[in-house]
């Protein structure tokens, strides 16, 4: 006769002792150091920061450790870290015009001031599995160039706008920046609150709302304004100072998109932007953020807004995929007694039918 | 002060930070004040996952004390994978008594039932809420379904309920079985089988409803009258087995249907472990 189950602790206990040993693999390999990690695989790193929303290589690192390389779960691990920490404020705004530029490629103009600066990227590899690295041996060095002491580089979007042919940026608002991790979402959102949910937001979620628009489901005409990738000094207000003060460097890749707009009752035609922001290099993922940024936009600009991309509600609710794995796996929860409920009454209901059927064909054969 | 160590590091009592649990408390306040509204909270990351049961974690967090005797039901069973995961986040994080007896918890943490045993004065019955929005499988858009409840415009619930009845002759819905609270609003009663929605009814205990992942808190205090929706000629009614317990023999509770072996015999047996328990 059944018993009910007892000894749900030692089990838990038991799977999370195996869960670590799975982790850790066959000890006849070394075991993984975060440096490695962050050495190694740091795009991997650069992603978990981003949707992680939390600046930091070495916890990064850490995640992806424990979470044996499912950066979904690393994810949430520094952001379960991440929402004890203290908040002392918020920075002053980067401005990326003080950007060192490792990479920064245009796609409107063949040159831009500054530079076209191919830098590291996969964009030009032939994709040919190379077995070289499978075995051990260090490479050289590669060659750079001293980097150019500039004070500025010139964003392309401002020449542009220069000519009127591109809207301005928004204007900085005195308001106090809101936080997301502080405050529930409240819809319609503003831009700023939209723009931090897409920094946060899902990659392959964001990439394929992007790519949607350019295949016909709200699609802005976009092109490729500019694309940086570098170091941006940090600064910061401490109250008892009252000034700024630079406290530190982040890497970040920025895209400034450029899209069509034909114009409206009261805006001449002009192009307008789509702007995406990533921690770390991370092109994609600021690539598509702009994609979705300006399609966010119709209602603003006075478009139609009839696809997914376009619907800030369906597009910010489902955007965090650390919300999105937990209730998804949800569903790995016991559900026995909701099912017990469905089960009592589609019984109910079965019998029901049967005995509709039954009498129905009573009555026929009566005839 | 950080005072509980988790794995080397300090961490506060009860796992939130003390600004945190007083926006949460306030959020718990108002929620009482205007019984089942749905009041917007700063939800924070939890260490356990979204859709896990964070939304009633971070109510249990910010109301529990040291003298506090936590039961923590997933199924309403004690023993069940989550609830221990979570009585064990207690125990560890809140320094707190746990229990599996109904009657002597302060606080009870519950996914999917309400327990057999009646609550008491003083109880508080913590839910944990996947969808907080009553209407939601009916209106998709929050924009939306915030202006029908500020204007009491609920004729699409109503509609809901008759084309189940118009198309299966009775009303077809058997868990998270909406409610009306206090005469005013419609609430979802998260998804417990409709068998315990008369239990919500003028409770003696409160009873706070926590949404991590929409980051909505809302409330049901003591004595205030939960109507489960229903017409004139099709009244409420709850489900019912002609089975009984096969460990305590019980006729009035909520029964659980096992497979016991390949040809698919069924067994039937309490799903409130405690009260089952108690009774053998």
């Amino acid at each position: 006769m059944y018993v009910a189950v007892k000894g749900g602790e030692t089990a838990i206990a038991h799977s999370l002792e195996l869960l670590a040993d799975k982790r850790r693999g066959d000890r006849e390999v070394a075991e993984l150091s975060l440096e490695q990690i962050d050495q190694q695989l740091g795009l991997a790193v650069d992603r978990v920061m981003t949707e992680g929303s939390c600046y930091d290589r070495g916890l990064a690192s850490l995640a992806i450790k424990q979470a044996r390389g499912d950066l979904i779960e690393a994810i949430f691990l520094l952001r379960a870290y991440r929402t004890t920490l203290p908040r002392f404020g918020a920075s002053e705004p980067l401005d990326t015009t003080h950007m060192v530029a490792e990479r920064r490629i245009s796609s409107t103009f063949k040159d831009v001031p500054g530079g076209q600066v191919l830098g590291p990227t996969y964009d030009y590899t032939h994709r040919l599995l190379d077995f070289a690295l499978a075995a051990s041996g260090e490479r050289p060095s590669a060659a750079t160039a001293p980097a150019e002491p500039t004070d500025r580089l010139p964003r392309v979007g401002d020449i542009l706008q220069r000519d009127g042919l591109l809207e301005p940026p928004p204007a900085r608002t005195a308001a106090e920046a809101q936080d997301l991790t502080r405050q529930p979402l409240v819809l319609p959102a503003d831009r700023p609150l939209r723009l931090q949910n897409l920094a946060r937001g899902d990659e392959g979620f964001l990439l394929a709302l992007g790519y949607s628009t350019q295949r016909g489901y709200g699609n802005n005409h976009p092109f490729v304004g500019e694309i940086r990738y570098g170091h941006v000094p940090v600064s910061f207000v401490p109250e008892e100072l009252g000034f700024a003060i630079e406290i530190g460097e982040i890497e970040v890749t920025e895209c400034d998109m450029v899209n069509q707009f034909a114009g409206s009752h009261d805006v001449p035609p002009q192009f307008t932007r789509g702007y995406g922001l990533a921690f770390g290099h991370a092109e994609r993922k600021a690539m598509a953020m702009a994609l979705v940024d300006r399609a966010l936009r119709a209602g603003e600009l006075g478009e139609a807004a009839n696809s997914p991309a376009q619907d800030e509600e369906f597009v910010l609710a489902h955007s965090d995929n650390v919300e999105g794995s937990g209730f998804v796996q949800h569903l790995k929860l016991p559900h026995y007694v909701d099912f017990q409920s469905e089960l009592v009454v589609v019984r109910a209901l079965r019998a029901e039918a049967e005995k509709r059927r039954e009498q129905t064909v009573l009555s026929q054969a009566a005839e | 002060m950080p005072d509980t160590d988790i794995q080397g590091s300090a961490y506060n009592y009860a796992y939130l930070d003390e600004q945190t649990k007083r926006m949460i408390r306030r959020a718990i306040l108002k929620a009482v004040a205007v019984p089942g509204y749905q009041v917007p909270f700063g939800g924070r990351e939890m260490p356990l996952p979204y859709g896990w049961g964070t939304g009633g974690i971070q109510v249990t967090a910010a109301i529990i004390g040291r003298d506090d005797t936590l039961k923590v039901i997933d199924q309403g069973a004690d023993d069940t994978t989550n609830a221990v995961s979570i009585r064990r986040f207690f125990a560890r994080v809140a320094d707190v008594a746990t229990t599996t007896r109904t009657e002597e918890a302060t606080i009870i943490q519950t996914r999917h039932r309400v327990p057999e045993t009646p609550l008491r004065d003083g109880q508080i019955l913590v839910f944990q809420v996947p969808i907080p929005e009553p209407l939601r499988m009916l209106e998709p858009r929050e924009t939306e379904t915030r202006t029908l409840h500020a204007l009491s415009e609920y004729g699409v619930m109503q509609v809901s309920l008759y084309e189940s009845i118009a198309r299966h002759g009775r009303i077809a819905k058997t868990y998270n079985y909406p409610v009306m609270v206090n005469g005013r609003y419609i609430m979802s009663p998260s998804p417990i089988p409709k068998f315990d929605n008369p239990k919500l009814d003028r409770s003696p205990a409160l009873q706070l409803y926590g949404a991590g992942r929409e980051k909505r808190i809302y409330a049901v205090p003591p004595h205030t009258p939960v109507k489960s929706l229903d017409f004139d000629d099709h009244p409420f009614e709850i489900e019912t087995w002609t089975e009984s317990c096969a460990l305590c023999g019980s006729k009035e509770s909520f029964l659980d249907e096992m497979i016991v072996d390949d040809a698919g015999k069924r067994l039937f047996v309490c799903s409130d472990t405690d009260y089952c328990e108690s009774r053998r």
